[in-house]
């Protein structure tokens, strides 16, 4: 079932493209990746999601209805520049965020406790903001995007400005998020925690959405027949027994063991190449490179910009 | 909780608590209250600096007649001394010299040398003594000549002085006794209490929009409310600051009046207050002064339309206010940094600055064109208008003004709202007002 869905969503500013017909669908329960290029239009999407603009054409929905002003109760919004009152204390500046949400003072105050506890945090309460880290000061921020228990969390370039320990616990804390009901969209540069993290990604480049689908299957989709053997014998030897339908891509030669990975230029069946070298090669292991979401980013933003 | 009333009470909360509020609101009162209190202890004390004055009589008539008079003395000198101190006068214990000439008794001149700039004061009293005397000694001449016993006393009776009340009739016919004085003070005074309200409630609004913007909350508090919501809020806000600090200072002003008033007997209050108008009314012939000059103030300022100057005030401050704050806030929303919005905040106050600069021709001539132009356009009428106000204005130009300033006010609003919404989430982006008027155009 899905939560969140554009449909058809154009936008432009003044004579720049910043959407072009761009249509999601997020379900329920899953992290969906939104990737692009700097400047591809996500973050105008992500303000569209969260009524900050309106778009130009085509309908954004939330369970199906039409997104109305008061549906920003259910949107926690990390935007991607932070930022708090300086002069203001934790504690009072996190209320007020969640009553801005639409949230009571006294609800907002409970589930403040609880998060301050789980983070570590309470000693910040009365703490001036600009007393604060910046480590510290982001989770106060992370903290204020979720204290309303959102359905819908929006985390622009949620990882940048934490340290790799914070990171761990952020990436811990999103997948708990997901497990306890809520659908996640989820912006970023780094391509690593797309693969642990997303079920699903859309990639944007310059305001087209590419690339749409199942995190697992796009990679599968941008995969370019390569096979990685590990094997004892002779290199030369291994490689001359490769027909024309085959490119060796690199090797790599130890003691124990040489490692090639080979390109089947034509596609089909692997039993083939097995079969192909088994006469001076011993096969240690055999397996499939399937290609990271780093890999897929630039060959499908390349591609799209030859076009 | 409806979202713009709790913008509205944070902004609110967040400067009321302020120190620098508290401070502004307790001291500025105090500091007046203070100052006009050391102003009638000062005219009170008088002046006791002790000077001697050395006197060259050219003409002789004054020789030895010339007597202390307060803390002036006079000490008669012969022409080698005077000529010889008049180049040296600063090693010599005289506080002036006075040369009286030869032919005083028809050129009424003589000269007073010094090594400063003298006091208006000693001036005046230096000139009514001589004035004074004189007088007596030409009266005294002519009673002699003309031989008419009791012509002294007639002539007395003779000297007239003629008072002019003003007395302004209103609508119902009714005559009131009033004050151009009093008009005038208050009039200048109000002008430039909207002047000064208007101009730093609107800044602090710019200030804390900007802030906002720097900070970058500004996208999570709009990814929860609207624009405009988060702009009313803070802009009405800040206006209830404002409010709240009259309040306080009128509350101050009328508790302060009434403690003097009880710490104070009547007979010294009468004393202070009429130190206070000899020091204003230095008339040569030491004219007498009316002891209920003071009473008839305080009549003079409550036959002023209180209720419709109070009124007046509060509506034009919001409405300038508004007006002015909006357009400040959509400046701190269009620009990045601090000296962007120097430039364009100049364009902007410029009729406000340019109204305060009218304030003293309008006070002094509120009928002219000058003050009727003025009251009547929405950006310099705050000020201009409230000027007019303790004078009295035709209902139809107060209502004209007042309309006017509405239509101005809901027009900026508007323009506000747009480029503030456009501008909060630019960055990087040099701003200038054909930009800005561009933005007018976006839809949202």
């Amino acid at each position: 079932m899905e939560l969140f869905v554009a449909k058809n969503v154009y936008k432009t500013f003044s004579t720049t493209k910043a959407l072009t017909d761009v249509s999601i669908s997020v379900k329920e329960h899953s992290i969906f990746g939104l990737l692009g290029p700097n400047g591809a239009g996500k973050t105008t999407l992500i303000r569209i999601i969260n009524q900050i603009t309106a778009p130009d054409e085509g309908e954004v929905l939330l369970n199906g209805r039409r997104m109305r002003q008061a549906d920003v109760a259910h949107i926690g919004y990390l935007p991607e520049e932070r930022g708090l009152y300086k002069k203001m204390k934790v504690g009072e500046q996190a209320i007020y965020l969640a009553r801005l949400k639409g949230m009571s003072r006294h609800d907002a105050v409970a589930s403040l406790k609880i998060w301050f506890e789980k983070f570590e945090m309470k000693d910040w309460w009365n703490k001036k903001v600009e007393e604060l880290s910046k480590g510290m000061q982001q989770k106060v921020q992370f903290v204020t995007t979720v204290v309303h228990n959102p359905k819908l969390l929006i985390f622009d370039e949620p990882f940048s400005g934490f340290d790799p320990i914070n990171s761990n616990i952020l990436k811990r804390e999103i997948l708990e998020l997901r497990q306890n009901g809520a659908t996640i969209i989820f912006s970023t540069h780094n391509m690593g925690s797309v693969e642990e993290l997303c079920d699903h990604i859309a990639l944007i480049n310059k305001s087209v959405k590419i690339v749409d689908g199942p995190t697992n299957e796009i990679r599968q989709r941008y995969k370019s027949n390569i096979f990685e053997i590990t094997y004892k014998g002779d290199f030369e030897k291994v490689a001359g027994l490769l027909s024309h339908d085959f490119k060796v891509v690199s090797h790599t030669e130890q003691e124990t063991a040489n490692t090639l990975q080979v390109q089947y230029l034509n596609g089909g069946a692997n039993n083939g190449l097995i079969q192909a070298i088994l006469p001076a090669a011993e096969i240690i292991s055999f397996r499939e490179i399937i290609p990271g979401m780093n890999d897929v980013f630039i060959k499908a933003v390349q591609e799209s910009n030859n076009i | 909780m409806n979202k713009t009333l709790l913008i509205l009470s944070q902004e609110y909360l967040k400067r009321v608590k302020k120190k620098s509020f508290i401070i502004l609101t307790i001291l500025v009162p105090l500091l007046f209250v203070g100052i006009i209190a050391l102003v009638i202890f000062l005219s009170a004390q008088g002046d006791n600096e002790e000077r001697t004055i050395g006197v060259f009589d050219e003409s002789t008539i004054f020789l030895g007649e010339l007597d202390q008079e307060g803390f002036t003395k006079y000490h008669f000198i012969p022409q080698e001394e005077y000529d010889r101190l008049r180049s040296n006068l600063k090693e010599s214990e005289f506080y002036a010299l006075l040369y009286i000439p030869s032919d005083i008794y028809s050129s009424n001149q003589a000269q007073l040398i010094s090594e400063k700039q003298l006091p208006f004061e000693v001036i005046e009293q230096i000139s009514g003594k001589l004035s004074r005397y004189l007088e007596t000694e030409k009266r005294q001449k002519i009673l002699d000549e003309t031989g008419i016993p009791d012509l002294d006393e007639r002539l007395r009776a003779s000297r007239t002085s003629i008072k002019i009340n003003t007395l302004k009739v209103s609508d119902k016919g009714q005559a009131k006794e009033s004050s151009s004085a009093v008009a005038f003070i208050t009039s200048y005074a109000m002008g430039f209490i909207i002047y000064f309200f208007v101009f730093m409630y609107g800044a602090m609004v710019m200030r804390s929009v900007m802030e906002e913007k720097k900070n970058r909350i500004v996208e999570v508090i709009i990814s929860s409310v609207k624009p405009f919501q988060l702009m009313t809020g803070k802009i009405v806000g800040t206006a209830l600051v404002g409010l709240t600090q009259v309040a306080i200072w009128i509350i101050i002003g009328i508790v302060s009046m009434l403690a003097i008033g009880a710490f104070m007997s009547p007979e010294e209050s009468q004393q202070m207050s009429q130190s206070l108008m000899d020091s204003r009314q230095m008339s040569p012939m030491g004219q007498e002064v009316d002891n209920s000059q003071v009473a008839e103030v305080l009549a003079l300022i409550g036959n002023l339309n209180l209720p419709l100057i109070l009124f007046s005030f509060v509506f034009y401050f919001l409405g300038g206010y508004l007006m002015y704050s909006s357009l400040l806030g959509a400046v701190g929303a269009a620009v990045d940094n601090d000296e962007d919005s120097q430039q364009m905040v100049f364009p902007i106050t410029f009729p406000l600055i340019l109204s305060i600069m009218l304030l003293f021709p309008i006070a002094r001539n509120p009928e002219g064109p000058v003050a009727f132009w003025a009251s009547i356009i929405p950006f310099t009428s705050p000020v201009a208008m409230l000027a007019r106000v303790p004078y009295g204005v035709p209902l139809w130009e107060l209502l004209l003004s007042m309309f006017l300033l509405l239509l101005a006010m809901f027009g900026a609003i508007w323009v506000a709202a747009k480029i503030y919404k456009t501008g909060l989430l630019m960055y990087g982006k040099k701003v200038n007002l054909i930009e800005l008027i561009k933005w007018l155009r976006y839809k949202s």
